[in-house]
């Protein structure tokens, strides 16, 4: 196939995906939302063993915009959005493209059962104004969007198709191994399901739950067996947070050689922030929804390979 | 080489057999290990194996080398190859061969692939003319659409033809799919 017969063929779902990305505003901007953008390069990340950033200059392509968002919530921005273009180091799948582009909103005085619903809006009127009903068509399944969805603990659905328990001992190993292999794969994709209160070893930058310390508010979100989305309440207390970036920080140089700066700015910010519900949302794998796409090739003009 | 770098035909030497890659699959939750599950074909016996690696995982490539290779005859159940520089002759076992047994006539170049010294497979090229050695005469019909009959080529081999084809003719056959593409010359 030359260039010109892959790019016709992609026209229907590159229109789809810009239709997508203009109700994506417009629905936030009714609801009072602020559209930022923040840096794509920066002079430091927030520390993830499993996350590889790309270098630029000795400072670091953003791997999401996270933590320029929430020093905007720490200044009092109360509804803040934002489409950005991430990067992240040898992911590249059917699901995977290193650059990509992610959507992410911050509610001030929200916690993450509220960005939950925020989310089942969304995909609602996404669906709406694209599809004109609320019932998606992914890959010969159809997948009701009508809210609300369906909510499973990790602590059950470790229980269910691992058969395990993370949250009383947890294996981090273990844990990664199975929510790739056995619990995302045994996820019913006709529904959307949320994924709840991963154990507080698997927190990242949510707060643990305060009537039970054993886990974070952290949820994630499949659709279509998709990773779709990972939404917190957000972690405002600034010790936890330089703690758990240290030991992160520790690891990553320990297990990979690879020195990572502490995000400072962002540390002297984290309390200063209100109690808020955030989350990260995959704008290419939604595209690939609303368009059948098998693949994230199918959503993107240009790839690692065709640029 | 690290596991990220493994594609779809990377070869790989695992337990000191080579393995083609058929099929890479890349899984990973965002905040989760990658995960790479690698569908392989063993090339010496044509098994298949699937493998799960890990992020920072490590493998070992295997050191595949061509070269040009003229194709002798057949000794029992091995192919005989000699490189036409040096007179050196090599062997190819016919489970090795697979199809490809159907379209090699003495004589022919090849290109053998060879790990270290030990030959793995050969590329025949995706076009080959044979001589059809029998064939039925053809059946006079009044139809106007294309009849096919069966033929067997110099090799052994049996391949679909239409009915014009006599014995003697040269066909032209695609080794891909083992069909028939034009008539060459008739019988001299």
């Amino acid at each position: 196939m030359t260039e010109q017969e892959r790019l016709a063929q992609l026209r229907p779902h590159l229109t789809r995906r810009a239709e997508l990305f203009w109700l994506t505003r417009r629905f936030f901007r009714e609801q009072g939302f602020v559209e930022i953008e923040t840096p794509v390069r920066t002079p430091a990340l927030a520390p993830e063993a499993n996350i590889a950033p790309m270098e630029s200059e000795g400072w670091y392509l953003i791997t999401s915009p996270e933590l320029h968002m929430k020093r905007l919530l720490a200044a009092g921005y109360e509804r803040i959005f934002q489409l950005s273009r991430c990067f992240r180091r040898a992911e590249r799948g059917r699901f995977h493209h290193p650059e990509f582009t992610l959507l992410e909103w911050y509610r001030a005085g929200a916690n993450y059962l509220d960005i939950i619903q925020d989310t089942e809006q969304l995909l609602l009127f996404l669906a709406e104004n694209t599809l004109h009903t609320a019932v998606l068509n992914y890959q010969g399944r159809q997948i009701d969007l009508t809210p609300p969805w369906d909510h499973l603990s990790v602590q059950q659905a470790y229980l269910k198709f691992a058969g395990w328990d993370p949250i009383v001992a947890f294996d981090g190993c273990r844990f990664d191994d199975d929510m790739a292999l056995r619990v995302i794969p045994s996820l019913a994709p006709e529904r959307p399901i949320v994924l709840m209160d991963y154990p507080r070893e698997a927190a990242s930058l949510a707060r643990l739950k305060p009537e039970d310390p054993n886990v974070a508010e952290r949820a994630e979100i499949f659709l279509g067996g998709l990773e779709l989305a990972n939404a917190y309440s957000e972690l405002n207390n600034r010790k936890e947070q330089m703690w758990r970036f240290s030991e992160e920080a520790a690891l990553i140089e320990k297990t990979q050689g690879r020195r990572m700066p502490l995000p400072q700015s962002f540390l002297e910010a984290v309390g200063h922030l209100p109690p808020a519900g955030g989350i990260a949302l995959g704008l290419d794998r939604l595209a690939m929804l609303f368009c059948g796409a098998s693949s994230i090739d199918e959503v993107l003009a240009f790839t690692a390979e065709t640029a | 080489m690290e596991i990220e770098e493994v594609r779809k035909n990377t070869k790989l030497l695992i337990n000191r057999t080579p393995y083609n890659v058929d099929n890479a699959e890349f899984v990973k939750p965002g905040k989760g290990t990658a995960i790479y599950r690698l569908h392989l074909k063993n090339l010496l016996d044509g098994r298949v194996l699937d493998v799960t690696y890990r992020s920072g995982d490590k493998v070992d490539t295997a050191n595949i080398t061509g070269q040009e290779m003229q194709y002798l005859y057949k000794e029992g159940d091995h192919f005989v190859f000699m490189n036409t520089d040096n007179f050196e002759q090599r062997f190819i076992s016919e489970a090795q061969m697979g199809d490809k047994i159907n379209f090699l006539k003495e004589g022919v170049t090849v290109n053998m692939q060879l790990m270290d010294d030990t030959p793995l497979d050969i590329s025949i090229p995706t076009f080959v003319e044979l001589e059809v050695v029998e064939t039925s005469a053809s059946i006079k019909t009044a139809t106007v659409t294309a009849q096919l009959k069966s033929a067997k080529l110099e090799t052994g081999a049996a391949v679909d033809v239409p009915s014009f084809i006599k014995e003697g003719d040269l066909i032209k056959v695609d080794t891909r799919t083992g069909t028939y593409v034009e008539r060459l010359t008739g019988k001299k």
